[in-house]
């Protein structure tokens, strides 16, 4: 095992924009909102910035380094696009922090985005251009349906009526509405009942309009230096505990044992965070989490890949409220996926904004007491072939 | 001996009530049901179904031919039975054809297969029809015709039915056509097209046939031959050739509709269900002229093994009273679009790279661990099987070909998806596992939700995947159905 990133690299600012339906803003406005106010949180002047990395999953923005560099006007410097499916933010604070770490960087900027609503319809875009053999014989689904099919898995794995199951799962996504009305900056914010939700209209089956996550427009931004320079630019840096991304290699796809009901990429990837981080019990360590809630199922089983319950038993510590905001382990805080909403290449870096204001106590309504530890997973994907990204900050 | 060696059929799982078109427009009330295509079935589809249901337990390589007969081909230029032959993974030395412009193509198909293996240029041709014909809304023909399709084997091993002689009349007369860009049947007054038409030049063809060589009605069996859109005319053209009504082949006026091109085989399946050796049948067909045949049933008939054919197909049915379902599984109304993205432009060149992995089913299979691998999961680039490197146990190169058609499978997974666009919602889709190992996603298709479980058993079906209207593509695949 290498010796890893922890304690290498600080977050020193942050930015976020409120994520939305933001049908009078291009991504380049929400792109220098999330930069304007990072910048001002940080307390640097752009001509510090020495690379940046910025994110999106689909195109829109444009390629290449320079949309970021002519939006921010940015000084001849170094920048790149990255992308990995969900996975984009996070995946431009991994570039960030290793531009940093190995010194090449004094300081780096990661900018994530995402415009989805611009795009005439309610889901995602095509993922692909123009097609391969894809294109020529995959089955006619959308994400939800694709997700859906965990649940099926889940539900059948462990003998679990659909009807009970809905109850289970519906009750993730009731948990993250009670936490995005607290949140000025989340997309959705409204309670709702149980009721409402196991009866919601099915967008695919066994999910309902309440399991699947805001398609959003929003930007994220983070500025990360070295930690032994962090205390020469704010008090409360928040430092880069663990930070590991996770592929799939094919083989759920390919094997008849893959059970359908959790995610490899997220458990391995949970693993080897925590190595990293030098967590030995997740589910007592971890203070707080932000997981990738794109589904109300896609947060059941990250509970149990991430080692938070035991498998097949998520439902008994979602019943019992481990997970609310007064829970022993509040996942999703600022409303997660659900209804903070998900701008594709934003959304890893929104995760970490929620966990960086809640270790500097500046979470409002919803501050956690005293937490130590916060987790971000971001899955990028499908239940059986997806890129996982997890993320360790604490001070 | 020469004559056909198998058969096959098939008729698309829904039938509609032609009371729902009488309900939508009124007019002349006509009985009966007719069978309807799903909205992801054309005729390639459908004489695939046949072939493949004639061609159970049988080996492709030892076919030499496959002719496909239809008047409602999707391509005007380009062959469909080469898309049938790879799906069969024949030899690349095996002749194809279409055969259309008239309804009686089917037996012209025959005939030409038949002179083939007669005059030793082939051993084995498959035929095969199908017809998804269309009457324009709110006429007479879109409640009479069907669709449908049937496939019969020829050649000179193991021969169920001889064909002992044929005789045909070639008739120049444009009674019921469809010209180029025609969606839908025209037809002149039908009087003077029945008297001029089918009314004399199919008994001409028969009488032609038994004249020929020397039989007389009281020798056959059985008589089958098609019936026009006014099945009225059909038992007349028996009655007047003094063959007794229990001879007469039943043409399916009740319960599938007018097949064009296809009905005149399925009805021979549907004979040959019924056969025993020693029989004699007599054969025709009309369209612009006839074809007539004088088939010998043989003892090998007992030893064919049992096919679904048209009984089977018959009794297993979903019948729907919703004409809205009718319009929009033919196209024929242009409904709001689906608020989704737009579909990707198909690559001609993916198309013909994956033509196997697509129209067969070919996958890989490691010789190293023996682990059979096909990838069609959604929403991940790269479809199709892996590429040179085994997952499960790393070894490089080391693949052969495997085929997952014909095999056994079950849902581990599914869902019902209603934000797809999908003519038939909500768009059902299977991750299923095949048996010998093996797993692959797939649309289902001709489900009803309620019944689709995990572990259920399905079969593989061959279907129109989608319509490319940019690029003019028919892209055809396999989707998972209910065992029929």
């Amino acid at each position: 095992m290498p010796e890893g990133i922890k304690d290498k690299v600080a977050i020193i600012g942050m930015g976020c924009t409120r994520f939305g339906e933001r049908w009078e803003s291009s991504g380049g406005d929400l792109m220098v909102e999330a930069f304007t106010e990072c910048i001002e949180d940080a307390g640097i002047e752009k001509k510090d910035i020495d690379t940046a990395y910025w994110g999106a999953c689909f195109p829109m923005q444009g390629l290449s380094g320079l949309p970021l560099a002519q939006l921010l006007k940015l000084p001849f410097i170094g920048v790149t696009h990255v992308e990995n499916y969900c996975a984009t933010g996070t995946e431009a604070l991994r570039a960030a922090t290793y531009a940093v770490a190995s010194g090449a960087a004094d300081i780096a900027l990661a900018l994530g985005v995402e415009k989805l609503k611009d795009t005439g319809y309610g889901g995602l875009p095509a993922m692909g251009g123009m097609g391969g053999a894809e294109a020529l014989l995959m089955p006619n689904s959308t994400a939800p349906g694709l997700f859906a099919m965990m649940a099926t898995g889940y539900f059948s794995k462990y003998n679990i009526p659909p009807d009970q199951g809905k109850r289970v799962i519906g009750r993730v996504s009731w948990k993250s509405h009670q936490n995005g009305v607290k949140n000025p900056k989340a997309h959705l914010r409204r309670e709702v009942t149980m009721e409402q939700i196991v009866n919601a209209p099915i967008v695919a089956w066994p999910l309902g309009l309440f399991d699947c996550c805001g398609v959003s427009d929003g930007s994220a931004a983070a500025i990360v230096v070295r930690a032994e320079e962090a205390k020469k630019f704010r008090p409360d840096p928040v430092y880069i505990k663990a930070l590991q991304i996770a592929i799939s290699s094919g083989e759920e796809q390919i094997y008849t044992d893959y059970d359908y009901a959790h995610v490899e990429t997220g458990y391995r990837a949970g693993i080897r965070v925590y190595k990293e981080a030098g967590v030995k019990n997740p589910r007592k360590e971890i203070s707080m989490a932000e997981l990738h809630d794109c589904f109300s199922i896609t947060e059941t089983v990250t509970y149990e890949d991430l080692q938070f319950s035991p498998r097949g038993r998520a439902g008994e510590d979602i019943e019992a409220g481990f997970f609310d905001l007064e829970g022993d382990l509040p996942v999703q805080p600022d409303g997660g996926l659900k209804c903070f909403g998900h701008p594709i290449g934003a959304s890893g870096l929104r995760m970490v904004y929620e966990m960086y204001k809640q270790l500097q106590g500046k979470a409002g309504p919803r501050q956690i007491k005293d937490p130590k530890l916060g987790l971000t997973h971001n899955m990028g994907g499908f239940p059986p072939g997806n890129v996982i990204a997890v993320c360790i900050v604490g001070q | 001996m020469v004559g056909i060696t198998s058969y096959g059929a098939y008729i698309p799982l829904h039938r509609i009530e032609r009371d729902a078109f009488y309900k939508e427009w009124g007019g002349m009330p006509i009985p009966g049901e007719r069978s309807m295509a799903t909205f992801d079935e054309d005729s390639v589809t459908i004489a695939m179904e046949s072939a493949i249901d004639c061609m159970k337990g049988l080996d492709p390589k030892k076919v030499d031919g496959l002719f496909f007969a239809t008047t409602t081909s999707p391509y005007k230029e380009k062959l469909c039975a080469s898309i049938m032959a790879t799906a069969f993974d024949m030899r690349r030395d095996v002749r194809t054809m279409d055969v259309t412009g008239t309804l009686r193509v089917g037996t012209t198909a025959m005939a030409a297969a038949f002179d083939a293996v007669k005059a030793g240029s082939a051993k084995s041709i498959l035929v095969t029809t199908g017809e998804t014909r269309m009457g324009a809304p709110a006429g007479d023909f879109e409640q009479s015709v069907g669709d449908g399709g049937a496939a019969v084997l020829l050649g000179d091993k193991g021969v169920i039915a001889s064909i002992e002689g044929s005789y045909s009349v070639s008739d120049e007369f444009s009674g019921q056509w469809r010209a180029d860009g025609d969606d839908f049947i025209r037809s002149w007054e039908d009087r003077m097209v029945y008297d001029q038409g089918y009314s004399a030049v199919l008994p001409e063809a028969i009488s032609g046939l038994m004249k020929k060589y020397n039989l007389s009605p009281g020798d056959f069996a059985k008589i089958v031959y098609d019936a026009p859109l006014d099945v009225r005319r059909h038992a007349r053209v028996a009655g007047g050739l003094k063959f007794d009504a229990a001879q007469v082949q039943d043409p399916m006026f009740m319960n599938v509709g007018n097949t064009g091109a296809a009905l005149a085989m399925m009805m021979l399946v549907a004979a040959l269900e019924e056969a025993k050796p020693g029989d004699k049948i007599l054969f025709a067909s009309y369209g612009n002229g006839a074809d007539a045949f004088y088939l010998q049933v043989t003892p090998e008939i007992k030893k064919l093994k049992a096919r679904r054919g048209i009984k089977h197909h018959l009794e297993s049915k979903k019948t729907i009273n919703n004409y809205g379902t009718y319009l929009r599984w033919r196209k024929i109304l242009t409904l709001e679009r689906a608020r989704r993205p737009e579909q990707a432009a198909t690559s001609i060149v993916a198309l013909w790279r994956d033509r196997r992995i697509i129209l067969g089913l070919w996958g890989v299979k490691c010789k190293v661990c023996g682990t059979p691998q096909y990838t069609a999961t959604p929403g991940i680039m790269g479809g199709g099987p892996p590429i040179r490197i085994c997952v499960n146990c790393q070894a490089k190169d080391q693949f052969e070909d495997y085929c997952f058609l014909g095999k056994k499978a079950k849902v581990f997974s599914f869902t019902h998806d209603n934000l797809a666009d999908s003519p038939d919602p909500p768009a059902t889709v299977t991750v299923v596992d095949f048996d010998g190992g093996g797993r692959a996603a797939f649309d289902m298709t001709d489900r009803d939700p309620d019944e689709v479980k995990v572990g259920m058993p399905v079969e593989m079906t061959f279907r129109k995947l989608y319509h490319d209207p940019a690029r003019g593509v028919h892209n055809y695949f396999w989707k998972t159905r209910p065992i029929r």
